[in-house]
């Protein structure tokens, strides 16, 4: 525990404001296709969000949330997403991705709207996953103090 | 475009960039290299890609910040030459 790790302010002031960034992620990802943003940079944001809690609550409380079994289960189960989604157009007749070829609802647009934020969805959740790995592949153990300079 | 805003961000991009490379402590290096990315995001911004802004200022200012004070945890944190 480092002197940063004991401070109650830091503690609180993440303990509260998590919960926000990853409101603002998941913002982010869903408004992906019609304004600034998308599924990468929601997936970084959110993926932050995490680190932070990492950060300042210790890498071994930060792997209790997210476990690297989570870890390698999320950004495999984000590129399945993206794949199956894809394939999903092949197969109904379409190019890879031509979102319109799959006869969801009636209207094509309509169907190509939601499988755009499906698309997205599935690229934040590999995004998250592989950020939050690297922190925890690259960050010191945890007898040293981490991040103590920040 | 804002000229003069152009002018004094890119100014700064230009003294943060010298700095980040010419200064010894690392971990100095890496805090100039974060202002850098912000500023490079405002700059991606006001030149009307905010979606790019948007990526800089995640990636650039956020991630790469924590994981570069990550690595700097495990080695020594002055520059040899």
């Amino acid at each position: 525990m480092s002197r940063i790790q004991e401070s109650v302010i830091i503690r609180t002031v993440v303990r509260i404001t998590v919960p926000f960034i990853q409101l603002f992620a998941l913002y982010v990802i869903m408004h992906g296709a019609s304004g600034p943003g998308g599924g990468f940079q929601g997936g970084v944001i959110f993926g932050a969000a995490i680190i932070l809690y990492a950060m300042i609550f210790g890498i071994a409380e930060g792997k209790k949330k997210m476990s690297d079994a989570l870890d390698k289960i999320l950004a495999s189960t984000g590129l399945v997403i993206y794949a199956a989604t894809g394939l999903a157009c092949i197969i109904f007749g379409g190019m890879f991705l031509q979102y319109s070829a799959v006869p969801l609802l009636p209207d094509p647009a309509e169907v190509s709207k939601y499988l755009i934020d499906l698309v997205e969805i599935g690229i934040g959740i590999t995004v998250l996953a592989v950020m939050i790995s690297l922190f925890f592949d690259i960050s010191p153990p945890e007898s040293e103090p981490e991040g103590a300079e920040e | 475009m804002i000229w003069i805003l152009d002018i004094t961000m890119l100014f700064f991009l230009v003294v943060c960039a010298i700095a980040a490379i010419s200064i010894k402590d690392l971990l100095s290096s890496i805090i100039i290299l974060s202002a850098y990315s912000l500023i490079m995001a405002i700059v991606w911004v006001e030149m009307h890609s905010v979606d790019v802004g948007f990526t800089e200022a995640a990636v650039g200012a956020g991630i790469t910040t924590v994981l570069f004070i990550a690595t700097l945890a495990r080695t020594e944190g002055r520059s040899e030459d």
